[in-house]
């Protein structure tokens, strides 16, 4: 039984093994997000080679060779284009903007009346603020200052003609100024009417349904552009002699009736997506259809296509840019208007007012996306699973 | 006793006066509903008919047979000033067709590689892709346009300061500039050689498909029908001579000569349309590739499936059918979105019809005419996308 003579007897140490592979700390996360295998790492350098040829010259341009003051074109163009800058500079022409700043805010509304789009736009963001933090309380009030209160303020100060302010004829208003009241009165239309077409789209009585679905695919089937011509040039054809709609109102009404159209659409996607247990138990209730919608149905389905309405919104912002093409100086619109003036015609002109336009559309576009992923957090009442 | 009662239930008789019977109610809201909207439509017309009275403008659509008058930048079709109005609308709407064909095609492209790039692995690739879709979602597509028409191609050089880049290509104010073919005598049999290739390459598309499911052994078809599409057309090509030249741009004194010259109108609303559109597209692609369960690739993978395979044949087929839906309404808003070619001045429908709607203040036929091209466009490409879809879609036995 003692033969076991094959018996092993390790009269060494075993080797070290090597450190087990890092997981923390910087090289790891370099190893693992950017050099992960050779495509990986071939993609890395690629991108950061480019990044290296993008990214300098565009802060140079952007802020370090840029013009931040003057008073006129000078600063914007070399010496052979008669300005004071070096042969082959290249820079953003930030005093452009700089100089014509409160006619970007405010378009051509007179100088000494600008106190009152200013006021609006300070009482905006009071009434805005408070309604947009969901802890603040007494929401009803403020949804009461903001939609009720702001608007006939609004009405009374922005055209004026009303307790001694003088008149300021919708022509003159301009800039950011157009762009909010055009947006602001947009979503507050286009919700409301495109809840109504979509409940209309899903209602039992064929006219009703028929007449909504006609006005929603045909809207969503056109360009907005032949929306506004229509606004602009058939309208007045459509009334009587004499009457007239100031130019102002009917892009209104024309971006409302687009927004609603696509509206409609995002509703009723919430509204089919509701079980029809819901429906049955507010009729066995013996809710009224009104009741249904506003008690059940409604709450349930905007919190689910909050994302869609939100981006409805953020497509009607960027729609109203479109005014500009009718005649209309909305930021945009006063942007480009300004190009024209003599006194800061340059080759870098265009393109640093451009930017400047494109920030801030893209501000409040971003800031309403991202509030959109907020809300739908902190409405999230379902159960995590 | 009981059991009698409740089997006669009073299914005729409304219990309520017939104000709460809720048919009654929905025909009459419905008849009110018709008698407004006859009344406003009657009201609208015979303002209309009056206002257009009183202006001397004649009704119907004869005006389409007027001489035009007028020039446009570009057209696919002969067209002089001296043609009718009808024909300018006809070369609007090619250029419409033109700028969202090639709009959506550039726009497919990019927004993949963008979608893709937000998944990957690679933390460089994905932040670069997510501020490539959270730059471009949230800008106006007008303003889009406007920076490169008026930032970016209105100050390249003038034409006789060209910049040259490789292949013959010139790039300056007007425009770009590039050879043109020319099709000389015999070039004919390129073309049809080439059409021939493309039917045989897809009769052995089928016999390799046919193969492969009787035997499991694979064709290389994509080196056949390569070496078909290519090569067929280039023994052509050489066997008559090579009849194809190109005329190429020589830059002049004040001008480049020859060639062919893509307008910076094109260029600015091809290139806005395409990088706007591609950042939905892109988030339509990632959404779609998100929503193919982890467990589809596992599961490929357990089978020994090589990882790019696995994306070919079994991911992408699945997100497939969450893209197209989505990506049918992003090619439907593109070729809206063409319409903003008025800002610039490209001539598509929509501009040729301004310009025709000043002309001759026929207002409601140029908006009838847009409204009619706008919509059967629509509905063709939702035609086309939900027959794409249709074969696309789950076969559930």
């Amino acid at each position: 039984m003692n033969s076991h003579q094959g018996n092993f007897v390790r009269a060494s140490m075993i080797e070290a093994a090597p450190a087990p592979i890092q997981t923390g700390g910087l090289g790891y996360w370099l190893r693992k997000n950017l050099f992960a295998t050779p495509k990986d790492t071939a993609l890395t350098i690629i991108s950061l080679l480019v990044l290296a040829w993008l990214v300098p010259p565009a802060v140079q341009w952007l802020f370090i060779d840029a013009a931040w003051t003057g008073g006129g074109r000078g600063v914007c163009a070399t010496v052979a284009q008669g300005g004071s800058q070096p042969e082959g500079w290249s820079g953003a022409c930030w005093a452009f903007v700089n100089a014509k700043f409160d006619q970007f805010l405010f378009g051509r509304y007179p100088i000494e009346e600008r106190w009152r789009p200013a006021l609006v736009g300070i009482l905006f963001v009071l009434f805005l603020t408070p309604m947009l933090i969901p802890k603040v309380p007494y929401k009803n009030i403020n949804a009461i200052l903001l939609l009720v209160v702001l608007p006939i303020l609004a009405l009374i100060l922005l055209p004026g003609g009303w307790f001694g302010l003088p008149f300021v004829e919708t022509p003159l208003w301009g800039g950011l100024m157009v762009t909010l009241v055009l947006s602001f009165v947009g979503i507050a239309v286009s919700l409301p009417l495109g809840i109504l077409l979509a409940l209309g789209r899903r209602s039992t009585m064929p006219v009703i349904k028929m007449l909504c679905t006609f006005f929603i695919e045909v809207v969503r089937g056109i360009p907005l552009i032949t929306v506004l011509f229509m606004a602009s040039v058939m309208l007045p054809l459509f009334l009587p002699q004499g009457v007239t709609f100031d130019k102002f109102l009917r892009a209104l009404i024309g971006v409302s009736f687009f927004a609603s159209a696509y509206m409609a659409e995002v509703v009723r996607g919430g509204l089919q997506a509701i079980g029809k247990g819901q429906y049955e138990g507010a009729d066995s209730l013996g809710l009224s259809y009104w009741q249904k919608m506003n008690l059940i149905v409604l709450p349930q389905a905007l919190k689910l296509v909050i994302p869609g309405i939100v981006n409805t919104f953020i497509g009607l912002f960027k729609d109203t840019s479109l005014v500009s093409i009718i005649g209309m100086f909305d930021l945009l619109g006063i942007v480009r208007l300004n190009f024209s003036d003599a006194n800061w015609a340059s080759a870098v002109t265009p393109i640093s007012g451009l930017i400047f336009a494109g920030f801030i559309f893209w501000l409040f576009c971003f800031g309403m996306s991202r509030y959109s992923g907020f809300m739908e957090r902190v409405l999230d009442t379902s159960h995590k699973r | 006793m009981a059991i009698g009662v409740t089997t006669t239930p009073e299914k005729s008789k409304p219990s309520g006066s017939i104000i709460n019977d809720p048919q009654v109610r929905g025909i009459f809201y419905q008849v009110i509903t018709v008698i407004i909207l006859v009344a406003v439509v009657y009201w609208i017309a015979d303002n209309t008919i009056e206002n257009l009275k009183r202006a001397n403008i004649a009704s119907g659509y004869g005006f389409l047979n007027g001489r035009a008058g007028f020039d446009v930048g570009q057209s696919l079709i002969a067209y002089t000033s001296d043609s009718t109005y009808g024909r300018a609308l006809v070369v609007g709407f090619f250029n419409t067709l033109l700028v969202a064909v090639t709009g959506i095609i550039t726009a497919t492209i990019i927004g993949f590689v963008v979608g893709i790039g937000r998944l990957s692995h690679n933390w460089l690739i994905a932040k670069l892709s997510l501020a490539y879709v959270e730059v471009f979602r949230n800008i106006p597509p007008l303003l889009v346009i406007f920076f490169w028409y008026s930032g970016v191609l209105a100050v390249l050089p003038q034409p006789r300061e060209s910049a040259a880049l490789p292949l013959n290509i010139f790039l300056n104010n007007r425009g770009i500039a590039f050879p043109k073919p020319v099709f000389g005598d015999g070039s004919q049999y390129v073309f049809y050689t080439f059409v021939i290739a493309v039917i045989a390459s897809f009769f052995v598309a089928r016999y390799a498909r046919i193969k492969q499911e009787a035997t499991g052994q694979r064709f290389p078809l994509l080196w056949t029908v390569l070496g078909l599409v290519v090569g067929l057309p280039l023994v052509a090509f050489l066997a008559t001579g090579s009849p194809i030249t190109f005329d190429v741009p020589v830059a002049g004194k004040f001008n480049l000569t020859g060639g062919s010259v893509i307008g910076p109108e094109f260029l600015s609303l091809f290139l806005a349309l395409s990088f706007y559109t591609a950042a939905f597209i892109a988030e339509i692609v990632r959404a779609g590739i998100r929503g193919v369960s982890k467990g589809q690739t596992e599961a490929a993978h357990a089978l020994g499936v090589r990882p790019g395979l696995t994306t070919r044949l079994v991911v992408v087929p699945q997100a497939m059918r969450i893209i197209i839906p989505p990506l049918t309404s992003q090619y439907l808003n593109l070729t809206k979105n063409s319409s903003l070619a008025i800002a610039i001045g490209y001539a598509d429908l929509v501009a040729v019809g301004g310009t025709i709607l000043n002309q001759t203040g026929q207002a409601i036929e140029v908006v009838s005419i847009w409204i009619i091209v706008y919509l059967s466009l629509s509905l063709t490409t939702s035609l086309l996308m939900n027959w794409f879809n249709a074969r696309m879609a789950l076969v559930e036995r």
